[in-house]
């Protein structure tokens, strides 16, 4: 309980110092700074800047190298979840901890009772939940199993998790990545409830309109260290982009093109549902050359049955799948491939590349049955090699070698291999699936741009992406998916991020059937 | 505590650790000899005499090393696709019950060598490949299947002992009828104790090596083992990947247990293998599931029976000590092959 | 058939034919409950079996026995636990591996300590205990009430292990170990405590059901004693889809067609099949019912996936 000299406000967290490494790579480098009582303090940064890697030593997922953590004035043992919450100090993480096949109530209760009790009985806990759902406007059903609730639905149940533990620091991070912007809008309600009741908020983002919303201030984070740190009123979304990124850096603008003829079609074509995920419903999609079509929504609405079904994972149970004037029989990954459709998987090391692999295999990986791959069933790993290095050198890929094993490579560097093995292939249709997540601004620039380039050379490129933003610049036509039901094409320009959110939400869908 | 994975692990890192292992185990030797009231040493000694000291002794130890190659490459094999097969016993069996079948004259002329070891094969994918389509059809975990099979085929050989191919002139023991002449292994050469089989299984290993690294089916078997997701996104076709494996290392055992009929033992009998199957696992993992190590770790373990043999005669140390080092120098050696990937580190 | 399925006595032999079963698939549940697969339960089983038995004939009383007995298996658990757990080695690898060692291990000492023996020793087993008033009821009095102690113990820790799973935190910690690591390290639990306790203290009951067969059913140690009963309550645990009732019912119904099988070798039927066909059946039966369960059952997520903190 520290006033803070400059302003008499109550100091609740404090941070000096801290510096982590992981090998070579220096995620944090001495931050320092300061959270007071009743502010919402927004950490900025682009991918990779550090900032969950700091949210995390906080909460004691990870020791730091140096530095301490004060809370309330006293010093927070390192390493130790428990002693964080113990402390006070709750997280909500981006990816979501918790369990499918327990209850909501359980999901929550976990680690707060000793192991050594018999536990408080389910009347008092449900009681708690509710009370909590009231105060904060978090309504969830405590009885309900975690695995069959939405996406919106599972954090409110993360933050219940926290608030049930009665913290007063809450740690968000990118809570408004899988939300729609209704649903982060009630987000924010939220939050200022807690503040209002003495809750001190941390809030991670990249997302600059977000920020100079909620934030009362926020600091800035560039390769690990701090670089900047103001008050939201004394700023503006310029300022905060230009210290996140260090100067200007030029996005790909991409500039509405003629559509060509339809390539792919989607005619009524369902699929059936996958747990708690929503399959197709009747959707009715073209993708035309030379355009790239934007999918937006909330993660969790069929955006990966409608990419399983392109990639070629999945049939459909319904309706009828055309490329270019050939209705689709025999459908499967290699299919597809034979089809010139690229894929760029939405999880780069469980789906897009073997980690123990070399990057000569991985490069290899879909098209080594064709020559000069391999002939009647003999591998030529020259020739692999050599494509290896082309992709190398083509695609500004920072590495050794081909014969280091791919999982020692960046993000990013990794993505451009994916992205050669794909480009190199001469595809008609690519889909995108996530194609800039988590990588840092200089290769989100990069994928951008051959994502553009492709499209100008007659690809129709179909890009499914959480970040409206990214959707709304890039795409010339954009569709919204809701619970597996396709909405009508929107060419560039003709809704609002506020109409599409609306859809995102499950609104212009009138009766299972879209509307215009 | 935490794992940390070391980019760049030393020379030194890479050899010390798996040296550490194998010193380990020697000393788990030494005290189970103490244990056991003998010199720890002489001991050591006796179980290294006892299987390379005399031309007699390295030809039991090959002759016990060939069906564990044979052994170790079927689990080598299936481990590299990620397929848990513990059930080479099984296998193994059901190629000696071929190799008893078709080479005992009864069924007219003996089938040329080349086609009875082909039908060995395929009686052993055959039984791998019931629990291999249990898994890629219906999810069932291949582990318990195939372990159970073991069980299984061991009684039913029994009931062939007992019945359709007991030997008329058996002396009560139950065991099949001698093999023909024409159906036996020749030797590797003449005087030798040693019979074809051992060159059989050290070809079949430099087979599996081409293979592994040279074909597209070798490539698929390691993407399928290392990742089956990104392997199927990839288009290769993973169930029948899955199910090429399966009847590779099925076909593998098996060959073993025919090799160990038509080559050393001239007939079936219920303890024709005193777990081959299971053995095979150790000598896979400890040659790290490499084809050719498979060969040097085989020989290594063969060894260490047919010392262990040799010096509980004299010394009197159960012979059990063979199995207890096996066991302890699988668990050191994969903590001392992790250890040279990843740092131990502190919170 | 009927006369078997109608007489007390076969019950009887089912009740306790099931007993080891029961401890030893209570054991393996509680492991992959955690997230852990046991493969050294085999081994586990048969070195209870030996400690227990070598205790008693060295002078213990049978209830120190058991207490033996579930001592050998927590150190053979921790072993197991200790190179999966934090060292995250191959659960496969390592339990083959413990059930090889666990096994030798028994081998080795029975040989040193008896070498000149050809027979093993009997000991005197436990008696069968009638409860009072219970063990009264026509068949099912002695059927179900006139076992032995360590019977009634083997339902009893059914019934307990079945409460602490659902009904206290603790129960609670180790099933979410079991389904999301991470999510039980977020809220301040150390998942390789939960763990290694879960495959520990399982080990211990997988070894008392090992000390069941020598103490209680057999009266001796001798090699090959196990028999597969270790893989049978691995496919046990599948079939009762993680859940002690459930596995209970299998172990009975397992045991009820073991001990079918013993009796049908005596009847007309036993004349026309080979006896190894009945020998069999147990083994055709798992196979079955794991088959048969795979496709429904809800394996806990996280089972067999090693969990590392701070893993990038």
């Amino acid at each position: 309980m520290t006033p803070d000299a400059a302003t008499a406000k109550e100091v609740v967290l404090r941070l000096s110092g801290i510096t982590k490494r992981f090998g070579a790579l220096v995620a944090n480098d001495a931050i320092s700074f300061r959270l007071n009582k009743g502010e919402v303090l927004a950490l900025l940064g682009e991918n990779g800047a550090g900032k969950t890697t700091l949210m995390n030593i906080l909460f004691g997922h990870y020791v730091a190298d140096a530095g301490s953590v004060e809370v309330f004035g006293q010093p927070l043992p390192p390493g130790a979840p428990r002693a964080a919450l113990a402390a006070g100090v709750g997280m909500v993480h981006q990816h979501f901890t918790l369990s499918d096949n327990l209850s909501v109530m359980d999901n929550i209760r976990i680690g707060t009772e000793s192991l050594w009790s018999t536990g408080r009985s389910k009347t008092v806990v449900r009681a708690k939940i509710q009370a909590l759902s009231q105060d904060f406007g978090l309504l969830v059903d405590p009885d309900a199993r975690v695995g069959r609730l939405a996406v919106g639905e599972r954090q409110r149940v993360e933050i219940l998790k926290a608030l049930y533990r009665d913290v007063r620091i809450l740690i968000l991070d990118e809570p408004t990545a899988v939300l729609t912007p209704q649903e982060a809008d009630a987000l924010f309600d939220t939050l200022r409830r807690a503040t209002a009741m003495g809750l001190s908020v941390v809030f991670i983002s990249h997302k600059l309109h977000e920020v100079m919303a909620i934030a009362d201030r926020s600091i800035v984070l560039r390769h690990g260290k701090v670089v900047g740190e103001v008050e939201t009123h004394a700023t503006d979304r310029v300022s905060l982009a230009a210290m996140m990124v260090g100067g200007h850096v030029d996005m790909p603008k991409a500039e509405t093109r003629a559509a060509g003829p339809a390539l792919m079609r989607f005619d009524r074509v369902t699929t059936p549902n996958r747990g708690a995920a929503p399959g197709l419903k009747h959707v009715d999609l073209q993708l035309c050359a030379g355009q790239i079509i934007g999918l937006a929504g909330v993660s969790g609405n069929g955006q990966a049955a409608l990419a399983d079904l392109i990639s070629g994972l999945v049939r459909p149970s319904d309706g009828a799948l055309w490329i270019r004037d050939e209705k689709v029989g025999a459908w499967s990954p290699r299919q597809a491939l034979r089809h010139k459709i690229g894929r760029i998987p939405e999880d780069r090391h469980k789906t897009g590349t073997v980690a123990d692999f070399n990057l000569t295999e991985n490069a290899v990986l879909e098209s080594y049955t064709q020559a000069p791959f391999s002939q009647r069933g003999w591998m030529n790993w020259r020739a692999a090699e050599t494509f290896a290095r082309d992709i190398i050198s083509r695609y500004d890929l920072r590495c050794p070698g081909p014969d280091i094993r791919i999982r020692l490579l960046s993000g990013g560097n990794m993505q451009k291999l994916i992205l050669g093995r794909v480009l190199e292939a001469g595809p008609k249709i690519i889909l995108a699936n996530q194609p800039v997540r988590g990588l840092d601004i200089g290769a989100i620039a990069y994928v951008n741009a051959q994502l553009i380039a492709a499209r100008d050379a007659g690809a129709a490129v179909l890009l499914i992406s959480e970040d409206l933003d990214e959707i709304m610049n890039l795409s010339d036509v954009i569709h919204v998916i809701s619970d597996g039901r396709l909405s009508p094409a929107f060419p560039r320009g003709t809704k609002t991020q506020t109409e599409l959110g609306l859809w995102m939400a499950g609104q212009g869908f009138e009766g299972g059937q879209h509307a215009a | 505590m935490r794992l940390e994975r070391i980019t760049n692990p030393s020379l030194a890192r890479q050899l010390g650790f798996p040296a550490a292992a194998i010193l380990a185990t020697i000393l788990v030797a030494m005290a189970l000899a103490a244990l056991a009231g003998a010199n720890p040493l002489a001991t050591l000694g006796q179980i290294v005499t006892g299987a390379l000291g005399s031309k007699l002794a390295l030809m039991e130890t090959l002759n016990r090393a060939t069906p564990l190659i044979f052994t170790g490459l079927a689990v080598a094999v299936a481990f590299r696709a990620r397929l848990w097969n513990i059930g080479a016993e099984a296998q193994f069996y059901a190629g000696a019950i071929v190799a008893a079948i078709l080479g005992t004259g009864a069924l007219g002329s003996p089938w040329a060598l080349p086609v009875t070891a082909l039908a060995a094969m395929l009686a052993g994918a055959v039984i791998l490949l019931g629990p291999v389509l249990a898994k890629t059809r219906l999810g069932v975990d291949e582990v318990v299947t195939t372990l159970l099979l073991n069980f299984i085929m061991l009684l039913f050989v029994s009931y062939l002992l007992e019945g359709p191919l007991k030997d008329p002139m058996g002396m009560g023991w139950p065991k099949s009828a001698a093999l023909i002449a024409e159906a036996r292994l020749p030797r590797l050469l003449p005087g030798l104790r040693l019979h074809w089989g051992f060159g059989i299984a050290v070809l079949a290993a430099v087979a599996i090596w081409i293979i592994q690294i040279r074909t597209t089916l070798g490539f698929e078997i390691r993407a399928v083992g290392a990742n089956p997701e990104a392997a199927r996104f990839a288009g290769m076709p993973v169930n029948a990947v899955m199910v090429k494996t399966a009847l590779l290392s099925g076909g593998l055992a098996a060959l073993g247990g025919w090799s160990e009929v038509a080559g050393l033992k001239g007939h079936l009998s219920l303890d024709l293998s005193p777990g081959f199957g299971y053995t095979g696992i150790i000598v896979a993992m400890l040659a790290l599931l490499h084809p050719l190590g498979v060969v040097v770790t085989a020989i290594f373990v063969a060894g260490i029976f047919v010392g262990s043999d040799a010096m509980s005669r004299t010394a009197g140390v159960p012979t059990y000590i063979a199995d207890m080092l096996l066991a302890s120098a699988l668990l050191f050696m994969v903590l001392g092959i992790l250890l040279t990937k990843v740092r131990v580190v502190r919170g | 058939m009927i006369e078997i399925l109608i007489s007390a006595g076969f019950w009887a032999a089912v009740v306790r034919i099931a007993s080891p079963l029961i401890f030893a698939t209570m054991g393996e549940l509680i492991c992959e409950r955690a997230g852990v697969l046991n493969l050294g339960i085999e081994g586990i089983m048969v070195i209870g079996a030996f400690t227990g038995w070598m205790a008693v004939y060295q002078g213990m009383p049978l209830w120190g026995g058991v207490g033996v007995a579930m001592l050998a298996g927590m150190a053979f658990g921790l072993l197991h636990a200790t190179l999966t757990v934090p060292f995250g080695l191959s659960q496969h690898v390592v339990g083959l591996g413990v059930t090889l060692l666990a096994t030798s291990t028994s081998s080795f000492a029975y040989r040193l300590m008896l070498p000149e023996v050809t027979s093993p020793p009997k000991i005197e087993p436990f008696q069968p205990f009638p409860i009072p008033g219970l063990s009264q009821i026509p068949v099912l009095g002695e059927a179900l009430f006139t076992q032995t102690p360590l019977t009634y113990a083997a339902f009893g820790l059914a019934i307990l292990v079945a409460w602490v799973l659902f009904h206290t935190p603790l129960g609670l910690a180790l099933r979410a170990a079991g389904e999301n690591p991470a999510a039980v390290e977020a809220q301040g639990l150390s998942v390789t405590g939960l763990r290694m306790a879960a495959v520990i203290v399982g080990s211990g009951f997988m070894a008392v059901g090992g000390a069941f067969l020598t103490l209680s059913a057999f009266s001796s140690f001798f090699f090959e004693m196990v028999n597969g009963r270790g893989w049978i309550c691995i496919a046990l645990v599948v079939f009762g889809a993680w859940r002690p009732g459930k596995a209970v019912l299998g172990a009975v119904l397992f045991a009820g067609f073991d001990a079918l099988q013993i009796r049908m070798q005596q009847t007309p039927l036993g004349a026309v099949l080979p006896y190894q066909v009945f020998l069999m059946a147990p083994y055709f039966l798992s196979i079955l019912a794991l088959i048969v369960m795979s496709r429904r059952a809800e394996v806990p997520a996280a089972l067999m996936v090693p969990y590392n903190k701070g893993e990038r």
